[in-house]
């Protein structure tokens, strides 16, 4: 469980970071917490002959709650956005998302950003990024540019960073009305076996907004429109419910894993999707 | 091929200083380097929490962080927390509710309980258990670790009490 020989760099500021980037190509890989990135090398399924550690780098830590928007920088770690209490006041389905993140080592080291940049089908900030309908910043040689999580996916492990780039915080709106996330995963540490964001709103009893998207049901996070369109406009009654998950289930393309057969993927995507839902109109 | 880098940590409140190829992991640095054998190697793959450490004043895994990452930075390891001849109130604990049997996980557990119980003096059954899943054990089926961090907490906050 040794990885292979790298190169390791501790830049301390980005432009030495971009600066390796730009000498060493896909041949460099930036790290922030390493707890995706260390297992895969010691697996020796990620090749990194040239590793960038952004420790030192300042101006990615921070989380800055304005009165219309939330900015998230990328070395935030989990265990940091579960105790800002101002954060969780403004956006509490972030706290609830980063309890259900693997343990509590590893949320004392794993990041926001690296949660979001790796493009693990599995990691859950993804989805959660996409329900709140955040912005990611990318910074590269070129200058900044911003990508919107909900077209930022590909393919597993392929996003529309650059090699050359680094994402280096998150932006979303203040989220309105009722949230919920919820997770079902074999144990503490595991990735989901289905997992859903959602953000709602009412206006007396009818759903006036939803946001849905949902975590390791396909190569990519799913934002699905669909599912929020057969809610809106109803009381969110057993039968949107079913109009809602039925939607889903036709944007989500779970494979065979581990975790079950693709008809019990399925069966658990409705279920957690269900429970999402009811739990977040309760909060609306 | 890759250079070595100099690399200070202090470890138990003594300052080492070493050369170390990048992919060096730190619990190898502890164990094999500095001879700290107390944090043990279980799974090796971030699940166990047998290598847990205290660093900086965060509970990591020592098995999934380069020693360079660690660069300046203060370690704890159970060696540091207490030893044969002056037990720390969760080693008494954990000797006194049996929240051993082999003894593999201990050193990580108690190093995870230490902190938690730094974050949160009075948790409930459930906060412990919560706080303590990213250790695992094979042989106690947990109940008495759960008591032991209990029983520790309760006595940590009567001390601190009577010297307030």
């Amino acid at each position: 469980m040794i990885p292979a020989a790298f190169e390791y760099y501790r830049p301390q500021d980005m432009d030495g970071v971009l600066a390796i980037l730009g000498e060493h190509g896909d041949d460099a890989r930036v790290m922030a917490g390493g707890h995706s990135l260390i297992p895969m090398m010691k697996l020796r399924m990620a090749d990194v002959p040239h590793l960038i550690d952004l420790q030192d780098v300042s101006g990615m830590s921070g989380i800055d709650v304005g009165s219309d928007s939330i900015r998230i920088g990328a070395m935030v770690t989990q265990a940091d956005i579960i105790d800002n209490e101002t954060l969780t006041a403004a956006a509490p389905i972030l706290r609830e998302a980063a309890l259900q993140i693997a343990d509590p080592q590893v949320r004392y080291m794993g990041t926001v950003g690296g949660n979001v940049a790796n493009g693990d089908p599995g990691n859950d900030m993804p989805g959660l990024m996409q329900c709140l309908d955040a912005v990611f910043h990318l910074i590269g040689a070129d200058g900044e540019r911003d990508v919107p999580a909900r077209e930022f996916y590909e393919a597993a492990y392929m996003t529309a960073r650059e090699d050359e780039e680094v994402l280096t915080g998150i932006t979303m709106p203040l989220p309105t009305g009722g949230y919920a996330y919820e997770k079902q995963k074999r144990k503490i540490g595991d990735y989901a076996t289905a997992a859903a964001a959602v953000q709602i709103t009412k206006d007396g009893d009818t759903c006036t907004s939803v946001a849905i998207a949902m975590t390791n049901l396909s190569d990519t996070p799913v934002f699905s429109e669909a599912a929020g369109a057969a809610l809106v406009g109803t009381s969110v009654d057993d039968a949107a419910l079913k109009a809602a998950i039925t939607a889903m289930l036709g944007d989500i393309d779970p494979t065979e894993d581990n975790r079950g057969p693709i008809a019990f993927k399925n069966h658990v995507a409705g279920v957690i999707l269900r429970r999402a839902i009811e739990r977040a109109w309760s909060r609306a | 091929m890759s250079n070595k880098k100099h690399v200070t940590l202090n470890v138990n409140g003594k300052t080492e200083e070493f050369l170390a190829e990048p992919r060096e992991l730190l619990i190898y640095t502890l164990r094999e380097r500095l001879n700290i054998t107390g944090p043990h190697i279980g799974c090796e793959t971030s699940h166990c929490g047998a290598c847990t450490v205290t660093i900086d004043g965060k509970s990591v895994k020592s098995c999934t962080m380069f020693a360079v990452q660690a660069e300046g930075t203060e370690i704890t390891t159970i060696e540091g927390i207490g030893g044969p001849d002056d037990l720390h109130p969760l080693q008494e604990a954990f000797k006194e509710h049996h929240g051993l049997q082999c003894g593999y996980c201990t050193p990580g557990m108690i190093t995870r309980a230490k902190k938690l119980l730094e974050e949160n003096p009075t948790p409930t059954e459930e906060e412990i258990r919560f706080g303590m899943a990213g250790n695992i054990c094979r042989c106690t089926g947990y109940q008495n670790i759960v008591k032991s961090i209990q029983a520790a907490g309760t006595e940590m906050n009567a001390a601190k009490e009577a010297a307030e």
